[in-house]
């Protein structure tokens, strides 16, 4: 049978506690995705339930319907366009005052019918509040109903009660709504004469609140009428909307849209009167308590590095158990297939390129589950915003907002993680921003690289010369952010106008889901991007397969079977076993060797030789090259791929060090080649983490190009430089 | 904003612990109306809750919520303290 659908959305204040009703509702049957667009998170949630299917939207946490955050852009175009049957504004009981203004706004917006409900109403009643719900609910001409989200109390009696709305299919009513003075109201009735011959019945939004619109100079609204309204209408309507602009702006000499909201806050001021009583009674406010502790100006540092140091230690090292297991789970299933599958093509594809890439990717799967219920713990607790309290100064510097610190730290694990922990930014611009420099956060992955070429270049200064590249990485992400800040970016950072919520108990069922939110978002990127991605690098390095060797590697091989059979004929057993040995160290060399040509020789290998002369101004070989090239797949391959090109065991860095040396690198090219590793493109699964963040393509490129290109120049400069200064 | 009342200063000055009544919201475009909206209308009271280690931002109680604010941007708001 099919049910008949009802939408609800649910608004409402950020910390309003909207998103644990939401959870509440939904439980795990959640879909997230972005608003058409933008990368602003989008929640729903279907449910059947009275018999309907319940369709649930988390609209973004916001405290007004202005349209000048992305946030409020979309919530309220959501409302216009999409005129969901229900819009729940969830309200902060025990912050009521200021929930009122979007609650008042939803009122006057008279598209849906609206719904309120006082949450955390029993935090209200713990700090003394007293709220009249039948009176706001006759003030307003709206329902209320009282709720206690992270109790689950009330959220069943709320649906029930957005159901019966939705089935009346009574309209909003168009009475009560914010009285404005009588100068505004003059206006508004003015403009409402214009505005109602083009609006019947159920035009795109409603006259009197088109007309507030027009007194606040709305834009979004403007050309939303523009292109509805015959052309000499608009015009008329534009030109009546300046002079009554004019008008209110003499006579109360402020902008009408500061006069506007002024007298929203004065009528909200009236309901409070009637509605809303405190008793004065002094009680122990513990979350103040806590905030001087962790925000103290001595111990609120120390406080902080120890928080974030754990939940590096917990995101990388814990998760390193987890991270083997599955890298053991991959190597059995690789190997398993290696015997149980006939030797093919395919199965060459299903093992080095398939499994090898997706592998080397999944198992970054424990460090983002982690991460990000440490995340979910910070920002449930109410810590996150303290964390950009404390951090924004050093962060403004730079053009940041103090929440970039938290995902540009966690860079220095890994970029993908990083890179989604951006999402706890407001402002796009901010988090464009952070998305675009995280990337010279050197990440772990990059270490086993520097390890070699700084050990075997550098060999006692090695730790130093590690510690400038990583320092090199910080100073390159300060310097690409105010660059980016003064152009590409520009405009002021976020206001910094922050609320910093009470700090709670969270719900480990929200962590959880938070962490698992996530952690879809990455596991599907695996199927997607990554998977072909993997593909084409295996392709370019297998292909093609007939290699002209410069020997004919399987005779030798078989001549020097031939001979070590003679000799261990003639030979005593003792001699026997070393003559075996022996054998196979000549044997592995010869295959090596040819491994090596086949590398050398595949498309991989072409494209590393045609693109050397790219990498001769840096000091970087071809061999080089062509490892950097598969570096990008990951970070960790750069190595291995250094061994099959040198032709050495990949156990060891000793032998891999020595063909480094003898192959004509130095220091001075391999610190070269340190920067160029610390800055050029990032592995993709962090490039395909920047398209998924950033929503877009352009960023994504954009992203590629520059890193690569300040890698270059980087090194250009350090090499040549170098030997200008006639260091080697 | 030219404020006659001697008492008028800017909520940067205002130190820790102080009380204040807002009498002009001053600055430009988004970050004056977010202000606002966030319920600091003239006449509101406040109190500054604190300063960040770093002298910046600070954290004022407005309306029964914490809300911070950068130093620049507290600069912004004229105020009269109350004793």
């Amino acid at each position: 049978m099919s049910h008949a659908e009802i939408t609800i959305a649910l608004a409402g204040n950020p910390n309003s506690g909207k998103t644990t009703i939401f959870n509440n509702i939904t439980g795990t049957r959640q879909k997230v995705g972005n608003w058409p667009g933008v990368t602003v998170e989008k929640k729903e949630g279907r449910i059947k339930k009275f018999g309907y299917d319940l369709k649930i939207i988390d609209l973004p946490g916001i405290y007004s319907l202005t349209p000048f955050s992305i946030e409020e852009i979309v919530a309220r175009d959501y409302i216009l366009d999409e005129c969901p049957d229900v819009v729940i504004d969830i309200i902060d009981a025990s912050n009521l005052e200021r929930s009122l203004y979007l609650a008042t706004q939803l009122r006057e917006l008279g598209r849906s019918n609206v719904l309120f409900a006082l949450n955390m109403s029993d935090v209200a009643r713990a700090r003394g509040f007293k709220i009249d719900c039948a009176k706001l609910s006759e003030l307003l001409d709206v329902p209320v109903l009282e709720t206690v989200g992270n109790k689950n109390q009330g959220v069943d009696a709320l649906l029930q009660k957005a159901v019966t709305m939705a089935e009346s299919e009574v309209k909003p009513s168009r009475e009560r709504k914010v009285r404005y003075s009588n100068d505004v109201e003059a206006a508004i009735d003015d403009l409402i004469l214009l505005l109602t011959p083009h609006l019947q019945p159920e035009g795109l939004c409603e006259p009197r609140w088109a007309s507030v619109k027009l007194l606040e100079n709305d834009q979004v609204i403007l050309n939303r009428l523009k292109t509805a309204l015959p052309e000499g209408a608009f015009t008329l309507l534009q030109e009546k909307a300046a002079s009554w602009r004019e008008i209110l702006q003499q006579r109360y000499n402020e902008d009408p849209e500061i006069v506007l909201t002024d007298e929203r806050y004065g009528y909200i001021a009236g309901i409070m009167k009637e509605v809303f009583t405190t008793s004065p009674r002094k009680r122990i406010d513990m979350s103040r308590n806590i905030d001087r502790v962790l925000t103290n100006r001595f111990v609120g540092f120390p406080i902080f590095l120890l928080f974030i140091w754990a939940m590096f230690q917990l995101t990388f090292t814990l998760g390193a158990y987890p991270m083997d297991w599955i890298d053991t789970g991959v190597t059995g299933l690789a190997t398993f297939l290696g015997r149980a599958l006939p030797e093919s093509l395919l199965k060459d594809l299903l093992i080095n390129g398939i499994l090898a890439g997706v592998g080397s990717v999944i198992v970054f799967l424990p460090n983002i589950l982690i991460l990000f219920f440490c995340i979910a713990l910070f920002e449930d607790t109410g810590y996150m915003s303290r964390c950009a309290f404390l951090m924004d100064k050093i962060m403004h510097l730079i053009g940041l907002h103090g929440k970039s610190f938290i995902p540009m730290l966690m860079g220095f694990g890994c970029n993908v993680p990083a890179i989604m922990a951006a999402r706890t930014l407001e402002s796009e611009k901010d988090r464009l921003l952070t998305i675009l420099i995280t990337p010279f956060m050197s990440c772990s992955a990059k270490l086993p690289i520097y390890i070699i070429l700084a050990g075997t270049f550098f060999g006692p200064r090695a730790g130093s010369v590690i510690f400038i590249i990583y320092l090199m990485g910080i100073l390159i992400a300060v310097i690409s952010g105010r660059l980016f800040r003064t152009t590409l970016l520009r405009g002021a950072d976020a206001p910094f106008v922050m609320e910093l919520p009470p700090y709670r108990v969270p719900m480990l069922k929200s962590l959880l889901i938070h962490m698992w939110d996530r952690s879809k978002m990455f596991l599907r990127k695996m199927g997607g991007i990554i998977l072909i991605g993997s593909i084409i690098i295996w392709a370019l390095s297998a292909f093609p397969r007939t290699v002209r060797y410069s020997h004919d590697y399987p005779a030798a091989m078989a001549h020097l079977e031939a001979a070590y059979a003679q000799k261990s004929a003639d030979a005593g057993p003792a001699e026997k076993a070393a003559l075996e040995t022996q054998r196979q160290a000549r044997m592995r060399e010869m295959q090596r060797a040819m491994r090596a040509e086949e590398t050398a020789n595949s498309f991989m290998g072409m494209i590393g030789r045609a693109i050397a002369p790219v990498f001769a101004p840096i000091g970087i070989d071809w061999r080089g090259g062509v490892s950097l090239l598969t570096g990008f797949v990951a970070k960790e391959i750069v190595v291995s791929t250094l061994g099959v090109l040198h032709a050495v065991d990949e156990e060891g860095s000793a032998a891999l060090g020595q063909a480094l040396l003898n192959s004509g690198m130095t220091p001075l090219s391999a610190f070269s080649m340190m920067i160029f590793v610390l800055l050029y493109i990032p592995c993709i699964a962090t490039v395909a983490t920047i398209r998924r963040e950033s929503n877009s393509y352009r960023w994504m490129f954009f992203s590629v190009g520059y890193t690569t290109l300040v890698a270059w120049i980087m090194s250009f400069i350090v090499y040549n430089g170098g030997q200008l200064l006639g260091l080697a | 904003m030219n404020h006659p009342d001697i008492n008028a200063t800017r909520l940067s000055k205002i130190a820790e612990g102080q009380r204040a009544r807002i009498v002009a919201v001053g600055g430009s475009g988004a970050l004056r109306r977010r202000i606002l909206e966030m319920g600091m209308t003239k006449g509101t009271e406040l109190l500054v809750e604190k300063y960040a280690p770093l002298r910046d931002p600070l954290e004022i109680i407005v309306k029964g919520f914490h809300i911070s604010l950068r130093v620049e941007e507290a600069s912004e708001i004229t105020v009269e303290i109350v004793e």
